[in-house]
């Protein structure tokens, strides 16, 4: 049998899919205690034991200075953050993005602006947003705005733009108006491309977001691994950055359902 | 019978190419009107120019006797061969949407008591095509035969002066072909309907048809081919019988409908 013909079963590719994980662990586990017996108070590739004890104070044992339980707080500030500034790149960019794909003038208007911001690279403007907006929140909100809008109006725009012809015609054979076109046939089939589109523009979107907190805050999961780097604190690192990936999955995946939920029909061909 | 679509002198280019030209025809009201012709002959084109997708060049369209707006609007329906439907509505709601775009300007949506009776005015239009037990599945769970039903469920709707249909049965099995001719057939019948179609199969327009039109180029120029347009070469009204039975074409219209189109396209 051919290579390209082999195909496991679902409950084989679960356990596929966890075994290089597993893997990485196993690799992991191994060095750091072959790195302990040469060095028992090594920080680089801290035990598992190492990191329970250094979260522990993180996670149960509020800051004397603030009243905080750092490792919530430092959540809940970055997932805010992340939270407000996609809504925001959702919003806007369905706006704009609806605009540009149904109305040709708007876009041979303002597709060539759209398009020059969006090959700014993002953090080249960060000093500028600190100068403008300041070392606050918005500044680190606007960060990943800009970061991801241009892309999502881009692509929308373009997705709108290529709804098929005949569709488009059909409408208006029917007496729809243009913002009866746009409000029954285009939006809701931008819907789940907006969708797609956010789920791709997470990792990004996580990039501008701990880039902003690494440069100026006080508090947020980004802040907490570039200031206990200082102290070579692997042991907190470690599970932040575990901590973020788990979060980041869960997002995708809850975006992934409000798809799969909110627009059935999107997803029947691939039955 | 009165003339619903009058052509006078339509010439339709395309900066130096010239696509349609002197097309002077009168449709009259409640006729099937199939149209033929090579690739290229500005079949499409001609469907584009009663749509109001593009506007001529030079003559003028009247429908009803007014001057046909370049807009495309609800006096008339028409069908593709694919993606006319709206595949993020089921079957009904895409049935409804004509309904919901003209009596609700803003939301487009209905409520209450005109949604209920929209909803079942719609329901009965796709039960008369046939798509009584598929009132709540999306396009993509429908076969390719199913979706032109709604399509054209959907086109009757909005009860168009004239119903355009661009190869609308093309890309069906061939089986399912005489099973929508038997359709758009009944529908003609009891709607009142004034069709026309473009088509590649000719058994199918003059099966369907009352009237063919055959459109080609009358001249060729072999140093600047796109300096003469296509027109209506043939026009044959067929005597209609009863709409349910196909008649047999006649074997020297048969000849001289494919030769047309063999002749053109040997020398194109």
């Amino acid at each position: 049998m051919r290579w390209v013909n082999v195909r496991p079963r679902r409950r084989n590719s679960v356990l596929l899919g966890a075994l290089p994980l597993l893997l990485i662990i196993v690799v992991y586990l191994f060095a750091a205690a072959a790195r302990h017996a040469v060095n028992p108070s090594d920080k680089i590739l801290p035990t598992p034991a190492a990191m329970v004890a250094a979260m522990r104070s993180l996670l149960v044992d509020a800051d004397p200075l603030s009243g905080h339980l750092i490792f919530w707080a430092d959540t809940l500030a970055s997932l805010e953050r992340l939270g407000l500034a996609l809504g925001i790149c959702a919003l806007s960019a369905l706006l704009v993005g609806m605009v540009l794909g149904v109305l040709p003038a708007a876009r041979a208007t303002f597709g060539g602006l759209v398009m020059t911001v969006a090959v700014i690279p993002p953090i080249a403007l960060l000093p500028v947003l600190f100068i403008v907006f300041g070392l606050g929140e918005t500044a680190k909100i606007a960060l990943i705005v800009i970061g991801v809008t241009p892309f999502l109006i881009r692509d929308l725009a373009d997705h709108v733009a290529a709804l098929p012809q005949e569709q488009l015609i059909k409408a208006q054979t029917l007496g729809a108006s243009s913002w009866q076109l746009a409000l029954r046939v285009a939006l809701p089939q931008a819907m789940p491309r907006l969708i797609a589109g956010l789920r791709l523009s997470l990792g990004p979107a996580w990039v501008y977001l701990i880039s902003a907190e690494a440069i100026a805050s006080d508090i947020g999961l980004g802040y907490r691994i570039f200031l206990v780097r200082r102290y070579l604190s692997m042991d907190i690192i470690i599970p932040y950055v575990a901590w973020i990936s788990l979060l980041a999955i869960l997002m995708d995946v809850a975006l992934a359902q409000l798809s799969r939920r909110g627009f059935t029909w999107a997803h029947q061909a691939s039955r | 019978m009165s003339e619903l679509l009058t052509f006078k002198n339509v010439w339709l280019e395309y900066g130096e190419k010239i696509v349609l030209e002197r097309v002077d025809l009168g449709i009259a009201e409640r006729s099937f009107v199939s149209i033929v012709g090579p690739s290229g002959a500005g079949k499409s084109s001609f469907l584009r120019l009663v749509l109001g997708q593009e506007a001529p060049t030079r003559g003028r369209i009247l429908l009803d006797g007014k001057l046909l707006t370049p807009e495309c609007g609800p006096d008339r329906g028409v069908v593709f061969q694919r993606y006319s439907v709206f595949p993020h509505l089921t079957a009904l709601r895409n049935v409804m949407f004509g309904r919901e775009c003209t009596s609700a300007p803003f939301a487009a949506r209905l409520f209450g008591a005109a949604r209920r009776a929209a909803a079942e005015e719609a329901e009965a239009m796709l039960v008369e095509v046939g798509l009584g037990d598929a009132l709540h599945l999306y396009p993509a769970q429908l076969s390719g035969g199913m979706q032109q039903r709604l399509a054209i469920a959907q086109a009757l709707m909005a009860r168009p002066r004239v119903l355009l249909l661009d190869e609308p049965f093309g890309a069906l099995d061939p089986g399912i072909r005489q099973d929508m001719h038997r359709l758009i057939l009944r529908l003609w019948q009891e709607h009142a309907l004034t069709v026309l179609m473009v088509t590649h199969d000719i058994r199918e327009a003059f099966g369907l048809g009352t009237r063919v039109l055959a459109f080609d180029k009358r001249r060729i120029d072999p140093h600047a081919p796109h300096r003469f347009g296509a027109t209506a070469v043939y026009d044959l009204l067929l005597t209609r019988k009863s709409p349910a039975d196909m008649p047999d074409i006649p074997s020297e219209v048969l000849r001289l409908t494919e030769s047309v189109i063999t002749n053109t396209e040997d020398s194109l």
